[in-house]
């Protein structure tokens, strides 16, 4: 079975967002190495929100962010990261849901 | 914002929210609705099958006006492994009846419409609003809500937290945990559009007819997970759910995942040709009778997927979100006639008409079946329908070789891949749990 290779992003791209900017509601505690639920989300947040960079450290950028909770769910409790819904308004626009 | 003090503030505009902001402002309740999203809808992600008959409670003539797909009349289970499906479709004429029993819909629409519905009955509904904090006063009791626009807290006598499975007022406030991964699905979900003679020519429907087929099997990697497939008038609403807790212990991409579905020899030639228009993700509470908190409190109650009230097993969430709201809808409404205070004392009314209801004696029914999946997910979800599917094959394919002997062959790949034993256990607790 070969799956078509759908990029991320070209999804992302079909969605309505109003970005806060400057405003992320969803920020990684600094840690000098990642616990495993944080590592997790790399792979499983389903807009690919998470990466880890250079330095083998776990970084969010929440713009295609689909609020769907996640990652609150897996790493809110023990710290390592702190959720919010974006501002009223804000954030990812259904068309269809 | 404003000085003005309701009666009762409803957070969320989704289907709990809608169903208990109608009730008490048709009941003549000085209601305030706050929903974050830009238009009520515009957060919430659904498959979507709307169950007609708890609508039809709070709005009896909903058929004249709301946005309904396609009624349905024909349902399919697959159990797929990598290459085949063995399935078992139910296709009834007796669903073409004057008044149906299930709809697919859209919920981004549906919302819009539920909403103006809550409007006309007299309610103030306060979009682009995300309610940030409960206010409490010095005995504990829940006085009002605090939102991310400026100004000073709203009062109200009672607060609904109608805020969905992933709520943060809740659990915030202390009056309930966030759900462990163990107790949520995490669903992604694509609309696949194509004409509708397309869609109709493909599942063999005419007119306003719809079809769903709802799969399980290798395709969730030997996770607790589902695939789905319903078809709305011009478009396909496809996804797929796995367990929080099972993602993250296989780390296998939700994506990747819907990818494979997709592309499934089944399910392919199904959505061929189609143009996607939205990908989606949203959770699904699956911890059933035992993961329910709290549901009402001094000055609060819980409905719909907050509460968890979503039965995963027979994956009905919207109409126990529905049905719970409105009940809490009518308990506040019978409490505020006679003038009590909205105590605890008091809103325990709203948890005896629930249990009462089809939403906890269903939940509880179920009870113990979360907890098997999850522990034998491999099985469920991997082992018995590789089986499955080659007992067929070996079923329908004409070889020469004689019958007894592929029977003997099937019966041998199912005890080699779990043992007599293991069979025996499966079959009894899948059995208890299903009771
Ligand atoms: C992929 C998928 C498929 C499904 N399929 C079906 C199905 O076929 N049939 C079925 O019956 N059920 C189905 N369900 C379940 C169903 O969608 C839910 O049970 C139902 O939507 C729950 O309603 P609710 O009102 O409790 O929550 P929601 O519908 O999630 O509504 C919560 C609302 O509260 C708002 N909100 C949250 N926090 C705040 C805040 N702080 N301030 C202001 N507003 C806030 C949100 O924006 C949202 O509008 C499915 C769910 C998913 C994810
Ligand atoms: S809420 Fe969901 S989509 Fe957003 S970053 Fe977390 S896991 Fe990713």
């Amino acid at each position: 079975m070969t799956a078509p290779f759908v990029r991320i992003e070209d999804r992302l791209y079909q969605n309505r967002y109003l970005v806060d900017a400057g405003r992320p509601h969803i920020k990684v505690r600094p840690h000098q190495s990642p616990s495993a639920n944080l590592l997790a989300l790399t792979r499983i947040c389903p807009a690919q929100c998470y990466e880890v960079n250079e330095n083998g450290q776990v970084e969010v950028t929440a713009d295609g962010c689909m609020e769907c909770g996640t990652c609150r769910v897996l790493c809110e409790a023990n710290g390592d990261i702190d959720w919010s819904y974006p501002r009223g308004g804000f954030g990812v626009l259904f068309k269809f849901g | 914002m404003t000085k003005e003090k309701f009666d009762a503030i409803v957070v969320g505009a989704g289907m709990s929210g809608n169903a208990a902001a109608y009730t008490m402002a048709s009941r003549g309740l000085k209601v305030l609705q706050l929903e974050r999203g830009e238009y009520p809808g515009s957060k919430n992600v659904q498959g979507a099958i709307l169950y007609a008959n708890m609508l039809e409670t709070i709005i009896p003539d909903f058929r004249d006006d709301a946005p309904l797909e396609r009624h349905l009349i024909e349902q399919r289970f697959w159990l797929m492994d990598d290459t085949s499906h063995t399935g078992v479709h139910y296709r009834s004429d007796d669903f073409n009846e004057p008044t149906p029993n299930r709809y697919t819909i859209i919920r981004a629409q549906f919302d819009k419409w539920f909403s103006r519905k809550v409007r006309e009955a007299g309610a103030t509904v306060l979009c682009e609003t995300t309610a940030t904090e409960l206010v409490l006063d010095g005995g504990g009791k829940v006085i009002g809500v605090r939102t991310d626009r400026a100004g000073d807290p709203i009062h109200a006598e009672v607060v609904v937290l109608a805020e969905g499975v992933n709520g943060l007022l809740g659990t915030r406030a202390g009056f309930r945990k966030v759900p462990k991964p163990e107790a949520v699905a995490l669903a992604v979900k694509e609309m696949h559009f194509l004409p509708e003679e397309v869609i109709g020519e493909r599942f063999g429907l005419t007119g306003d007819q719809g079809c769903v087929i709802e799969a399980a099997g290798t395709i969730s990697r030997g996770m607790a997970g589902l695939g789905f497939l319903y078809t709305n008038k011009e478009s396909v609403s496809l996804g797929f759910g796995c367990l929080v807790s099972d993602f993250a212990a296989t780390m296998e991409s939700p994506y990747t995942l819907l990818d494979a579905f997709k592309d499934h020899p089944s399910i392919r030639p199904l959505l061929a040709g189609s143009e996607v228009k939205e990908y989606a993700a949203h959770l699904i509470p699956e911890g059933g009778y035992k993961a329910i908190p709290q549901l009402f409190g001094n000055g609060w109650v819980v409905v719909g997927d907050a509460g968890q009230l979503n039965n995963a097993v027979h994956r009905e969430g919207s109409n126990l979100a529905m049905t719970s709201g409105r009940i809490a809808g009518e308990a506040i409404s019978i409490i505020k006639s006679q003038g009590c205070p909205m105590g605890p004392e008091n809103l325990s009314l709203y948890k005896a008409m629930l249990d009462k209801s089809f939403v906890v004696k269903d939940l509880k029914k179920y009870k113990d079946m979360p907890a098997l999946l999850h522990t034998n997910s491999r099985n469920f979800f991997l082992t018995y329908p590789q089986l499955l599917s080659k007992a067929a094959q070996n079923f329908v394919r004409v070889d020469g070789t004689p019958k007894i002997e592929k029977e003997k062959a099937t019966t041998a790949a199912f005890v080699k891949a779990r043992s007599r034993w293991g069979l025996f256990s499966d079959a009894v607790r899948l059995a208890l749990a299903w009771r």
